[in-house]
């Protein structure tokens, strides 16, 4: 079995699923679409799309009975990916839907941009660095990725997982990384070489945390 | 601020082939639209729209062909419309690759679309098209507040009277859809729409340059962004619509089509004007 067919692409009907599909390919990896929990088992690598309302993933991944899945996969070890709301999954609960409960694996609230500037933020924008990064390797602050959101994480004080911010009306979550938990605000897998180079950053990172494990 | 203005160019299909023309008439084929794609993802355009102006029921798996042929060439967003009108068309198209979808008539005749795309597939997928053509004030309608407090910024290069009235076009501009420009735009983000695209009726095909009277007024009473459409030639246009028109984004055709513009040289000139654009590596 090779590297590649065991990236689980987490598919509970997000919009992003094939984009990021191809993406992947274009990096000559192949990945597999996963929707049920038993085909967690043997993923080297997991990422999580995701577009839309908070709502929608959270009731999906619930429906798929994917939480506990995911959750246990992550806490095992399993580099993972969470692209867009795959990144505010992980928070505890979002402003968006505030009668759900999130992944919990940070914690943290989902808020809304302020209503000062265009919602949702569409478009292009540049990261802060705040501090280094193995996601973020090789990119720099004057790299661009594609945003499509109007919310974003508010982690509680202390935590130490944001790795970038971006601004827009204020500062906000972009990148996140703790261990082998990865993920972005920004679609990398519409970010153009940027995007791409990130995505095979995650490739790279997670071959290694899988041969090291 | 480091959110970039876009520069989106638009393919506008028979279902299968780019075709150029103004409002359906004289049309002329100008390319394959995946070979069009892969040149503007290359030349750092930040979106891609891809729009079956014929729309009709029968060519409708043709145009979805088309939308996963120009998906499988970008690393960009890809917005998808023209003739959707229900849920399942929408479905359709997104599933074909596309990441937002346009509708216009549709939305018009039956506003509840709106809500019912931006609850399936979230605000930032459903992009509201707006065709508006300057016209008669007949339907007295107050245009909105955000607009009438700040007259200083509402440029009058038209000649336009100070509160001049938009109405909104629907069926490719044929017929009006008795709406005031502003009012429709406003109720339509009230419904879900997390963008706007507003296409000039009085510019589209001229070449002389956007709207900016239009594009202000309309940008300016939304909370959403706006693509401005409709009249770019020259790169001082793309400037003034982004400057003095508040656009978010900015769209075209026929120039990139046939190479009067190139997007990287475009770019440059509204990095050299110091507008925040995202600039090719």
């Amino acid at each position: 079995m090779t590297f590649a067919s065991t990236v689980a692409l987490v598919d509970y009907g997000a919009g992003n699923v094939p984009s990021v599909e191809r993406a992947l390919q274009k990096l000559g990896v192949t990945s597999k679409r996963v929707t049920r929990p038993s085909e967690f088992a043997g993923a080297r690598a997991i990422i999580l799309p995701g577009v839309g309302h908070y709502a929608a993933i959270i009731r999906a991944l619930d429906e798929h009975n994917l939480r506990v899945a995911l959750l246990d996969a992550i806490t095992r070890g399993v580099p993972f990916l969470g692209i867009c709301l795959g990144l505010q999954a992980l928070y505890s609960s979002s402003e968006e839907a505030p009668a759900l409960s999130g992944l919990n694996l940070f914690s943290g609230s989902v808020r809304s941009l302020p209503a000062t500037v265009k919602l949702p933020h569409m478009g292009w924008n540049r990261l802060h660095i705040q501090r280094t990064s193995q996601l973020l390797a090789g990119v720099s602050e004057s790299d661009s990725f594609y945003f499509a959101h109007s919310y974003a994480a508010a982690p509680s004080p202390g935590s130490n997982e944001v790795v970038a911010t971006c601004n827009h009306g204020a500062e906000f979550t972009a990148v996140i990384e703790y261990k082998n938990t990865f993920a972005t605000q920004f679609h990398p897998e519409k970010s153009g070489a940027a995007g791409a180079r990130l995505l095979q950053n995650f490739l790279g990172l997670a071959a290694r945390m899988s041969s090291a494990a | 601020m480091t959110l970039a203005r876009r520069i989106i160019p638009c393919l506008d299909t028979d279902g299968a082939r780019v075709v150029k023309g103004v409002h359906f008439v004289d049309l002329r084929d100008a390319g394959d639209p995946a070979e069009l794609a892969a040149r503007y993802n290359a030349e750092g355009a930040d979106e891609l729209v891809v729009l079956d102006i014929a729309a009709s029921r029968d060519r409708r798996p043709t145009f979805l062909e088309t939308i996963r042929r120009v998906a499988a060439e970008l690393a960009i967003p890809l917005t998808a419309g023209g003739g959707i009108r229900s849920l399942d068309d929408a479905r359709a198209v997104i599933r074909a690759g596309a990441d937002k979808i346009t509708i216009n008539t549709a939305a018009v005749e039956r506003a509840e679309l709106i809500t019912e795309l931006s609850q399936e597939f979230g605000s930032q997928a459903v992009v509201l098209a707006i065709d508006a053509k300057l016209g008669c004030r007949s339907a007295a309608a107050p245009g909105c507040a955000a607009n009438e407090d700040s007259p200083r910024r509402s440029p009058t290069a038209d000649g336009n009277r100070e509160n001049p009235y938009w109405d909104v076009r629907i069926r490719g501009g044929r017929d009006s859809a008795h709406l005031d420009a502003r009012h429709w735009a406003q109720h339509g983000v009230e419904l879900g729409a997390g963008e706007i695209l507003l296409t000039s009726m009085d510019r589209d095909g001229t070449q002389s340059g956007f709207d900016i009277a239009l594009t202000h007024a309309i940008s300016t009473c939304v909370s959403v962004p706006v693509i401005a459409s409709g009249g770019a030639r020259t790169p001082q246009h793309f400037a003034e619509v982004f400057s003095l028109g508040a656009a978010d984004a900015a769209l075209a055709a026929s120039i990139f089509h046939d190479d009067t513009q190139s997007i990287r040289a475009l770019k440059q000139f509204l990095a050299w004007q110091s507008i925040e654009v995202r600039l090719p590596c």
